[in-house]
């Protein structure tokens, strides 16, 4: 029984170990298929080829004329795929900016005038952490309909309450700091303070916190789509696929796998990702 | 009495504020969304009628009047009809939940049922194979989204393995696909914390004391342990239940289950507001006292926390 002994002797942890390569490799070949999608894919993601309908990939019988296989209309299924992470990351980036934007500037607000709004502030947070976002989502696009713009928007409200939460927290615990004071008692002005001199201070945890929200967005993002309230067609996006490849799963199940690979792989190289850089760059966030 | 109320009026009147502000957040949302007499009457209609229904749902009353009565209304459970199946939007909503409470309540049993013993038995046999293998699954287990992993195990199970049916809710085999695609992930969540938080207990000097004395391995980790290990778990349930909420709208649509969150996922579709505001409430009823049950019972569980109220800071 070893339990008598005190365990303080674990070994150091190791700086990059082999899952964290793998999941940084995944994240990089991730972004460089959203950049350069307009270049890898072979075919435009609306061109039909109706004699080669539902191809099955190489390797399964199929031809290197369409890798990964082709879709109901006979559209390249490898092309698709290289688009739709283009649009999930795309959309998951601005509605990460907006929600890091507007969370942080709400925790700082409260943060600055305590009292009254701080606890109306907390409030609210505490009520949008209760509900489940999906449900508000939902209810916001029956309300005003969809567009990408008030797509992307509407997923920016993602997370705005952990974020506004930490930001409160950072700023609370800056301005009790001697160079927060400092600056004040030389006469900057507020906003100065804490854009200059909190948040520049704040940032990195702030940053860590997005990584957290970015692959979360990427899910919620790929379930709205999925059950057809997101993104639209003839744009594509990961959850599109997977609906689409949903009505084929008999006939075409390369249609269903090849995105769901996709989300699966990203999240968990995404969420090892996260692991490594919450020890690495701020050990109090655990 | 006065303690049990010092402890529990802070929380009531939280638990309250918090649907005030929902119901005030759908208020907004509603009227900001256009207007409701060229919604419903339609873009060709004329100018008296408009005139007229707007008398007629006193939307030519001021908005602090308008609001009112619509606070006032929802305290009468009165949400008006639904567009698409001309019911009243509440009986509607009523007829659908429960399908989703048979898959929603075993899927939460499931949970722990599954959780707590892995994650028990993981921090138990720390850095060994057998701890590791079950965090790596558990990773997958709660980044997988539920839709993906519901095809997937339909894929499986029903596509090329015939054992379960795919979809529908009509047999009782109907029941398994779904509630391990709605179970396993938040399995996967308590594990994990089961685990940290065991890991936590077991390192305690009252832990050291009770080997020590004799007790045999199994009773310490019976009587000692696991009862003081499950009590954080328990506050993890009520911020679950969000997640499970919206899980299940998703693996009604995956499994064609015909419960409220298709009811929901069709009446965004169709814009048909009224189902969408009684489901958006009944959401935020439903997880305000869920998390005020839970408040209450970390009193019950644990009577150092009675005496303070930091407990939801």
């Amino acid at each position: 029984m070893k339990t008598a002994t005190v365990e303080t002797n674990r070994p150091p942890p190791r700086s990059v170990d082999l899952p964290t390569l793998l999941a940084v490799g995944w994240v990089l070949l991730m972004l460089l298929t959203a950049l350069a999608a307009p270049l890898m894919a072979p075919y435009e993601i609306t061109s039909i080829d109706l004699r080669h309908r539902l191809a099955p990939p190489v390797g399964f019988g199929g031809t290197m004329l369409h890798v990964l296989g082709t879709d109901d209309l006979g559209r390249d299924v490898a092309s698709r795929l290289f688009y739709s992470i283009r649009t999930s990351l795309l959309v998951a980036f601005g509605a990460t900016a907006i929600s890091v934007l507007v969370g942080t500037g709400i925790g700082f607000i409260a943060a600055y005038f305590r009292g009254l709004v701080e606890h109306a502030l907390l409030l609210m947070i505490d009520v949008q952490a209760s509900l489940p976002f999906l449900i508000v989502a939902l209810a916001m696009l029956a309300c005003f309909g969809n567009s990408l713009t008030l797509f992307v928007a509407l997923m920016g409200l993602y997370g705005w309450e952990r974020n506004a939460r930490l930001a409160r927290g950072l700023a609370i615990t800056a301005s009790a700091q001697g160079y927060a004071s400092a600056t004040r008692q030389l006469g900057a002005h507020p906003l100065r303070v804490y854009l200059r001199h909190i948040l520049p201070n704040s940032a990195a945890t702030l940053l860590v916190a997005a990584t957290v929200t970015f692959p979360e967005i990427v899910l919620v993002e790929s379930g709205l789509s999925f059950l057809g309230l997101g993104v639209q067609p003839p744009m594509t996006s990961l959850g599109v696929m997977v609906a689409a490849g949903r009505e084929y799963i008999t006939r075409a199940s390369w249609m269903l796998l090849a995105p769901s690979l996709v989300i699966v792989i990203t999240a968990v190289a995404v969420s090892v990702l996260g692991d490594w850089l919450r020890d690495k760059l701020d050990p109090t966030l655990k | 009495m006065s303690a049990v109320f010092r402890f529990a009026g802070p929380k009531l009147l939280r638990a309250g504020l918090s649907i005030l502000i929902v119901v005030t957040f759908t208020f907004v949302v509603l009227r900001a969304s256009g207007d409701p007499a060229l919604q419903i009457l339609g873009p060709s209609a004329r100018a008296p009628d408009l005139e007229a229904f707007r008398r007629h749902w006193g939307l030519d009353q001021p908005l602090y009047v308008q609001y009112v009565r619509y606070v006032l209304a929802a305290l009468h459970c009165d949400f008006g009809n639904s567009m698409l199946a001309g019911k009243p939007a509440l009986q509607l909503v009523f007829e659908r939940a429960p399908l989703t409470l048979a898959l929603m309540l075993p899927a939460l049993a499931l949970t722990m049922l599954i959780g707590i013993p892995v994650g028990a038995y993981a921090a138990m046999h720390r850095d060994t194979w057998v701890d590791r293998s079950v965090m790596m699954l558990t990773v997958f287990g709660f980044t997988v989204p539920s839709f993906v992993l519901g095809l997937l195990l339909i894929l499986i199970f029903s596509v090329t393995l015939g054992l379960f049916p795919s979809g529908g809710a009509d047999r009782p085999e109907s029941f398994v696909l779904p509630v391990l695609t709605l179970g396993l992930g938040g399995a996967a969540i308590i594990a994990r914390f089961t685990r940290s938080a065991m890991i936590e207990v077991l390192s305690q000097l009252y832990i050291v004391a009770a080997s020590a004395k004799g007790v045999t391995w199994r009773q310490v980790v019976r009587h000692h342990a696991l009862p003081n290990a499950i009590i954080p778990v328990l506050t993890l349930f009520g911020l679950m239940l969000g997640g499970q909420v919206a899980g299940a709208v998703l693996v009604e649509s995956v499994f064609g289950w015909p419960g409220i969150g298709q009811l929901l996922v069709v009446s965004v579709a169709n814009r048909d507001l009224a189902v969408v505001q009684v489901i958006l409430l009944l959401v935020a009823l439903t997880m305000t006292s869920a998390n005020l049950l839970m408040d209450l019972l970390y009193g019950v569980f644990d009577p150092r926390l009675r005496g303070t109220n930091s407990g939801s800071q």
